[in-house]
């Protein structure tokens, strides 16, 4: 296991804080795979987060994410310095020096206040209402500071260690946007001139349970507010109460159209925490699975986008393909949609005998079902005319708002993990990261396709070199040993009862991991107090920041526009909510 | 026998024929037909458990639709609400009167041989009348939406009522050039001149596309589903309707696509004739009536295959298409035929 401060990837451009801020910022150790952190005081956030913006040393112009931590239960070597029961830590990434960061701020429990960073990244807008929401830190000047995720008639913030689980809140049907709504366009509640229209939570388009409610001229949307937190169970707070190990299976309804993928991410986070060795094989197949979930993920995305166009046919071809990958998931680990199949440390077991032709075989149907998909939709001037120009962002926007993956690349810019930061075998297979400029529908749709062919070619890369060896790690104080061990030896029969009661001891600290989600960045910030349970795990979902923007993407354009947008989106509810 | 009884028994026979055929073995076998081709052009099986096929499948989909709940919204107009599938479904049948089906079958009744022509009724403002009952079929579906009391049914009303003024246009227009070198607005004597002269899809093609196209969109067959496109207005104006009732708008749209078929088949493409053959006698007429269903079973698929293959357009592309472009280019062509037609006399 890894000292814990190790020396970390230096910031570039500390001595530039140094002379501006003095000594109100200070570099602050942290495991060695960890990103590099800032901290900071409360008074200096909103000039240190614009100088981190701006300045063309740090240019750190997108917002990942906002993660608030209640520091009250943490053992007494563990406290901050400041001594403040909340922290918050903002996750910023720099498209420019492909490098991430995080700033971290303490805030008092007497007075917990800090500015909002609204102004600086419009992606705040969101996480700040989730931290408020779960937290209970207020963001002074925030501009509509509301319940998110829990509804209105929740009292008190679950995240705070002292919440009381059990409590039960009435949900009452308070229709507060409306109201809403209807002061911001600036018009009465006119039935001749406008009306609101409810969209979702149960809409044939939402494709899960979120909620749009629409000012509409005609059919011209004039004012759009977005509402999510239908589908929510607050995943990090139970991820509280489970050992590392229990996590996992919660990580297959994060994003459950691409669970392998969420299940690596959640696996990676602890074995960087760990600084455990992940035998080759485990990585590699890993990686292939990754991209099979991918393919799946783009296809559920892509088949039903098509639907919501009229488009009914591209569905089956595209979970035709879906199917077919599920039935390689369950030749591998047994189960299909939440397959669970990562482990601390490797995988549950090993993949079957005839797992590279099969992966082969189905390289083969699925670039198929693309062409069929390809031949029916990317010349079609139908097609054409519904995608094109509608659901724009802009380059600027779209970094302003956090987006990241496939939306981000369809805006213009190239930023993907996998080649960014690789990890697992990324670094060793040649593939190519398809941008598009459009920002609109249709360039969102063909990165997707193009995203496919390109996880077709990494697969068939990595299926060619798949290594031999162990499927799991040999340490047995994170991997349950091997049955014939637990019976015949004493050391078998300890390990086995201190990863199953204890659960696996994590070593004391914070880390910020990240992957290439199916729909973007999907990153995990995990904070552990040393004991067999996360302290706070954090959850970066990819689509949260999406969804975000969707009520300013869709302002102007008609019903049917908002429809095809929040297909080319790829909102997960399951993510979204957590 | 006298003439006048003859007539009458012979047009019950014929109406009975018609509307027999179309409504109870043509319109459930459409639907199967619909979901087997769907299932085909998909890549799955579709329905084939109940009867051989699959074939009754319909069947038990319409006593399903018989047993189930009928429902009407607290705050709908109920006399409205009722009227709307009435008013969908029966101009829908009712046009097949006016399309002659085949040449005319000689029926020897006490010593005397009537020739009965294959049409219900041979009226002589023939395409007028049909225009005029798919103009009432819209208030069908304007009044469903708007009775119903939703917003999504709303939409869905507003959309139809303005996807059909636009498209009648344009396919009227089109639909002229035909009378015109015909000579005629009864359907029969246009099958005849074509029967004589050569199919009005020939020379007139862009009428014929532009008439084809439009009739997608006056039957809101995709890609113009646009009134009930379920995406974006959950099922349009039909969202409330359950039970029977439902059913009948069901009925109605496929009973459309039908008689747009027909009409297609009768107006471009020859009705129940093929060049070069001559339709005389009992086996004549049965002949020509295969031919006609062929034909019009040609288009059907046609509208099925364009189903599943297209993207919806979007409300104001629709328009832009219909005003823009279809109704130019449909006076164009009216030109066009009206210069042959000059022509042809001088």
């Amino acid at each position: 296991m890894t000292a814990q401060t190790a020396a970390q990837p230096a910031v570039s451009f500390a001595p530039l804080l140094e002379k501006k801020f003095g000594g109100a910022i200070r570099p602050e150790p942290g495991p060695k795979s960890d990103i590099p952190t800032v901290g900071c005081d409360a008074a200096t956030l909103k000039d240190l987060a614009l100088f981190l913006r701006d300045d063309p040393n740090a240019k750190f112009d997108l917002l990942l994410d906002v993660v608030s931590i209640d520091r009250s239960r943490l053992p007494a070597a563990m406290r901050p310095r400041d001594g403040h029961r909340f922290g918050l830590s903002y996750l910023l990434y720099s498209t420019r020096h492909n490098q991430h960061l995080r700033v971290r701020v303490g805030v008092p429990e007497a007075d917990p206040k800090v500015p909002t960073l609204v102004d600086t990244w419009p992606a705040a807008n969101w996480f700040e209402r989730e931290a408020w929401d779960l937290m209970g830190v207020t963001f002074e000047g925030h501009p509509n500071l509301r319940r998110l995720l829990t509804h209105n008639g929740f009292v008190g913030h679950p995240l705070r260690k002292d919440y009381e689980a059990s409590q039960r809140w009435l949900c009452t049907e308070e229709d507060l946007l409306k109201t809403e709504l209807a002061a911001r366009t600036e018009v009465e509640e006119d039935i001749f001139e406008t009306m609101t229209l409810n969209f979702g939570p149960s809409h044939p388009a939402t494709h899960g349970t979120l909620r749009c409610v629409f000012r509409v001229d005609g059919e011209k949307i004039v004012a759009a507010e977005s509402e999510c937190g239908y589908l929510h169970r607050n995943f990090e707070k139970m991820a509280e109460e489970h050992t590392f190990t229990q996590v996992i299976p919660y990580t297959d309804r994060l994003n459950y159209c691409s669970p392998m993928i969420n299940g690596n991410g959640y696996a990676r986070t602890i074995e960087q925490m760990l600084g455990i060795e992940v035998p080759p094989r485990a990585r590699a197949v890993r990686s292939i699975l990754a991209e099979f979930s991918r393919i799946m993920d783009h296809m559920v995305c892509v088949g039903t986008n098509l639907v919501d166009l009229g488009a009914l046919t591209n569905f089956w071809y595209a979970y035709q393909a879906r199917e077919q990958i599920y039935s390689l998931l369950e030749a591998c680990c047994g189960a299909r949609l939440t397959s669970s199949y990562a482990r601390i440390g490797g995988l549950s077991n090993d993949v079957p005998a005839n797992f590279a032709d099969w992966c082969r075989t189905l390289c083969r149907e699925i670039e198929d079902e693309l062409k069929e998909i390809d031949g029916l939709i990317t010349k079609n001037r139908i097609a054409h005319k519904r995608m094109r120009g509608t659901g724009y962002i802009s380059k600027a926007d779209a970094i302003a708002y956090g987006f990241t993956g496939p939306c981000l690349r369809a805006s213009g810019v190239g930023y993907d993990v996998r080649k960014d930061a690789p990890y697992d075998f990324y670094d060793e297979v040649d593939f190519d990261v398809p941008v598009a400029d459009g920002g609109d529908n249709f360039a969102r749709y063909l990165v997707r396709m193009e995203e496919m062919r390109q996880s077709i070619r990494i697969i068939e890369q990595l299926v060619k070199k798949l290594p031999g060896g162990p499927i799991v790690s040999d340490d047995y104080r994170v991997v349950l040993p091997p049955k014939e061990m637990v019976y015949n030896e004493m050391e078998g029969l300890i390990y086995h009862f201190k990863v199953v009661f204890e659960g696996i001891k994590v070593p004391p600290g914070e880390i910020y991991s990240f992957t290439e989600g199916g729909n973007g960045e999907l990153g995990y910030s995990l904070v552990s107090d040393g004991s067999g349970r996360p302290y706070r795990l954090k959850v970066r979902p990819p689509c949260f920041p999406l969804f975000a923007a969707f009520e300013k993407m869709v302002i102007g354009g008609m019903v049917s526009d908002a429809v095809a947008t929040l297909g080319t989106l790829n909102i997960i509810a399951g993510e979204l909510d957590r | 026998m006298s003439p006048e009884l003859f007539n009458v028994a012979a047009a019950g026979a014929k109406i009975a024929f018609v509307w027999g055929v179309v409504l109870a073995a043509l319109l459930p076998m459409l639907i199967w037909a619909e979901r087997r081709v769907a299932a085909f052009i998909q890549d799955r099986p579709g329905p084939n458990r109940v009867g051989p096929l699959g074939l009754f499948q319909s069947l038990a989909d319409a006593i399903k639709f018989f047993m189930k709940e009928d429902v009407t919204p607290t705050y709908a107009d109920r006399f409205l609400f009722n009227l709307a599938p009435w008013i969908t479904l029966v101009p829908a049948i009712t046009t097949f009167a006016i399309i002659p089906f085949g040449s005319s079958l000689p029926v020897t009744l006490g010593g005397q041989t009537y020739d009965v022509p294959l049409i219900i009724a041979d009226v002589n403002v023939g395409v007028l009348y049909m225009f005029a009952l798919t103009s009432i079929g819209i208030y069908g579906i304007v009044l469903a939406g708007y009775t119903s009391n939703d917003k999504f049914s709303l939409l869905g009303g507003i959309r139809s009522s303005a996807q059909i003024i636009s498209y009648e246009l344009a396919m009227g227009i089109s639909a002229i050039g035909v009378f015109m070198t015909a000579g005629s607005l009864r359907l029969p004597e246009v099958v005849a001149y074509q029967q004589q002269h050569i199919w009005n899809v020939v020379p007139q093609i862009l009428g014929a596309v532009i008439f084809i196209i439009s009739a997608f969109a006056e039957t809101n067959r995709l890609p113009f589903d646009l009134p009930e496109a379920e995406a974006e207005l959950v099922a349009g104006y039909h969202t409330e309707y359950s039970a029977f009732k439902f059913a009948m708008f069901f009925m109605g749209e496929y009973a459309n696509m039908v008689a747009a078929s027909a009409l297609i088949v009768t107006l471009y493409f020859g009705g129940w004739s093929l060049p070069g053959i001559a339709f005389t006698g009992v086996a004549g007429a049965l002949l020509s009536i295969a031919v006609f269903a062929a034909k019009t079973g040609l288009f059907i698929f046609i509208f099925l295959w364009v189903r599943w293959t297209l993207p919806r357009f979007r409300y104001d592309q629709l328009m832009d298409l219909g005003w823009k472009v279809f109704l130019p280019l449909s006076v164009l062509n009216l030109l066009y035929v009206a210069i042959l037609v000059a022509a042809g006399k001088a």
